[in-house]
């Protein structure tokens, strides 16, 4: 059985790769690469080249096919699940990463032209225990109710503080408009975002 | 998704050589061309990425804009020159897509942007933009948000991006490079072809040619402009109908207007009928009615989309106060 403070995450993952208590491995073995990326791709005859990226400070390098999203490779090859997949057609945000500090949907997303760019996911935003602010203001106005879009949200919402577009409830609520949530947890989400951008500029 | 190859040239001419490849295609920031490769409706064996071919400029003379094809949307929308000096453009692009996909898609692909009408992006159904010859199901069926300008009995999708509208209502041009030729500059309203009996062919590009920068001239119409986009929600949405208008009024009286609608035709759509009607009368909300009207002037609209004759012209009414206040 699992501790009583064993995270979702870890349970979930049992077995796996752990991300949360450990590093993200800095190489990713190319066979188990292959192998994922052609999980996904099973008539693949294309190239699998190796390409390195940056992940939440980390490197990792990996093979992988043109064809592979960020999203795909983040979360099948990487285990990297907090980002996660609602529409794969980037209508929902749910799959929302920075790229080079600018939001982005990682769907729409080819892993392979990410190499030499820094990539940061829910995962990174954390300083060891320390929930990055916006995390802790999710938490503290209930910003979710499933949660399945909270980190897209909350990595929208990291975003939107940093690029200023925090001056009322509407221009948050327009500049929040790429990430959906099913559950209407919009106002408590307004509230979390308002709190952390209110803190910075006080 | 097919799989594909993935070439990514530094330069032009590398990225011409590399299009030699049969059925290669040129890919951009990708937020509509992932979509496509997704849903199988392009399969090509071959993708050239032209991000390294840098082109991001965004630069101002008094008399021009310039907007290198790879400008994210996101810095385009921002340029404090492209705010003040050609204000629908940025207008245009802030009531575009979302903000995660303005920082990923570009001023070259968002002119680009294939119809989003419901059987063009279903390979279930007939198309003939699709699949030539096969059918359009479009005209008798769900054409709702389709064209009620230019279309065709073979094809009455419309285009779907914002940004073109203002650039083709500020006359915009684009410069072109292509294999073994010098750079070319045509208006951007030639880029487009109406689909006729050939809907499948969309542009006048040449083979393996790129957009390499637009440009827009500077008129005291640019400055006082307005972009104008109806839709199903209130952010996040194609528009319904839209309109580009920039008005330059001196001393009470429009001594020069553009106007341009979107999601009405197969392309942006420039209302010279309202123009006319503008230049030479006075700046009054009656006389802006009366122009607006003529909107819909020569309008096909079909079963699903009568509503938009009303809508087009509402549109450029409300642009019309908007820009001259």
């Amino acid at each position: 059985m699992p501790r009583a403070d064993t995270t979702r995450r870890e349970l979930l993952g049992a077995g796996a790769v752990c991300v949360t208590a450990g590093a993200l491995a800095t190489t990713y073995p190319t066979a188990r690469a292959r192998a994922a990326a052609s999980d996904l791709s099973p008539a693949g005859e294309a190239p699998v080249t190796p390409i390195t990226l940056q992940i939440n400070g980390q490197s990792a390098t990996v093979g992988i096919e043109p064809r592979v999203s960020l999203l795909d490779l983040l979360r099948e090859t990487l285990e990297l699940t907090g980002t996660k997949k609602g529409c794969d057609h980037g209508s929902c945000g749910a799959c929302t990463v920075h790229i080079d500090g600018k939001r982005v949907v990682s769907c729409l997303t080819l892993a392979s032209r990410c190499e030499g760019k820094q990539i940061v996911t829910i995962e990174g935003l954390a300083d060891g225990d320390r929930l990055h602010p916006m995390q802790a203001a999710f938490l503290e106005h209930d910003g979710y109710q499933c949660g399945y879009c909270t980190p897209g949200q909350i990595m929208s919402a990291v975003a939107l503080t940093r690029e200023g577009h925090t001056g009322s409830d509407d221009e948050i609520r327009e500049w929040m408009s790429g990430n959906i949530c099913r559950c209407g947890a919009y106002p408590n989400i307004i509230a979390a975002i308002r709190d952390v951008a209110g803190a910075r500029e006080g | 998704m097919e799989n594909f190859t993935l070439a990514r040239p530094r330069s032009l001419d590398e990225s011409f050589a590399a299009m030699r490849a049969p059925g290669a295609m040129y890919i951009a920031g990708g937020t509509d061309m992932m979509q496509l490769l997704r849903d199988n409706i392009i399969a090509p064996p071959g993708l050239v990425d032209l991000e390294n071919l840098r082109m991001t400029e965004i630069s101002s003379t008094p008399d021009e804009l310039r907007l290198g094809a790879l400008a994210t949307m996101a810095d385009v929308a921002a340029n404090p020159a492209v705010r003040s000096g050609w204000k629908a453009i940025s207008e245009a692009l802030l009531s575009a897509a979302s903000p995660q996909i303005r920082n990923m898609g570009t001023v070259g692909g968002n002119l680009l942007q294939r119809t989003r009408c419901p059987y063009f992006r279903d390979t279930g159904s007939a198309c003939n933009k699709r699949v030539p010859d096969s059918g359009c199901p479009a005209i008798e069926g769900d054409n709702r948000d389709l064209s009620i300008f230019g279309g065709s009995p073979s094809c009455i999708a419309s285009h779907p991006s914002d940004m073109p509208v203002a650039l083709v209502a500020m006359g915009a041009r684009i410069v072109l490079r292509g294999p073994g030729q010098q750079e070319r500059v045509i208006p951007l309203r030639e880029l487009y072809r109406l689909p006729g009996d050939t809907p499948w062919v969309e542009t006048n590009l040449r083979p393996r040619e790129i957009i390499v920068a637009v440009l827009v001239p500077a008129s005291p119409a640019a400055r006082a402009s307005t972009y104008v986009k109806l839709r199903d929600r209130a952010s996040f949405a194609f528009a319904l109908t839209s309109a580009a208008v920039g008005l330059h009024i001196e001393g009470g009286i429009v001594r020069d207007a553009c106007v341009a609608l979107g999601g009405v035709a197969p392309m942006p759509w420039r209302a010279e009928a309202v123009e006319h009607a503008l230049r030479g009368r006075p700046a009054t909300e009656a006389s802006f009615a009366e122009a607006a009207a003529r909107a819909a002037d020569g309008a096909t609209p079909v079963a699903g989309n009568r509503f938009k004759v009303d809508l087009a012209a509402r549109t450029v009414a409300r642009a019309l106060q908007i820009a001259a206040a």
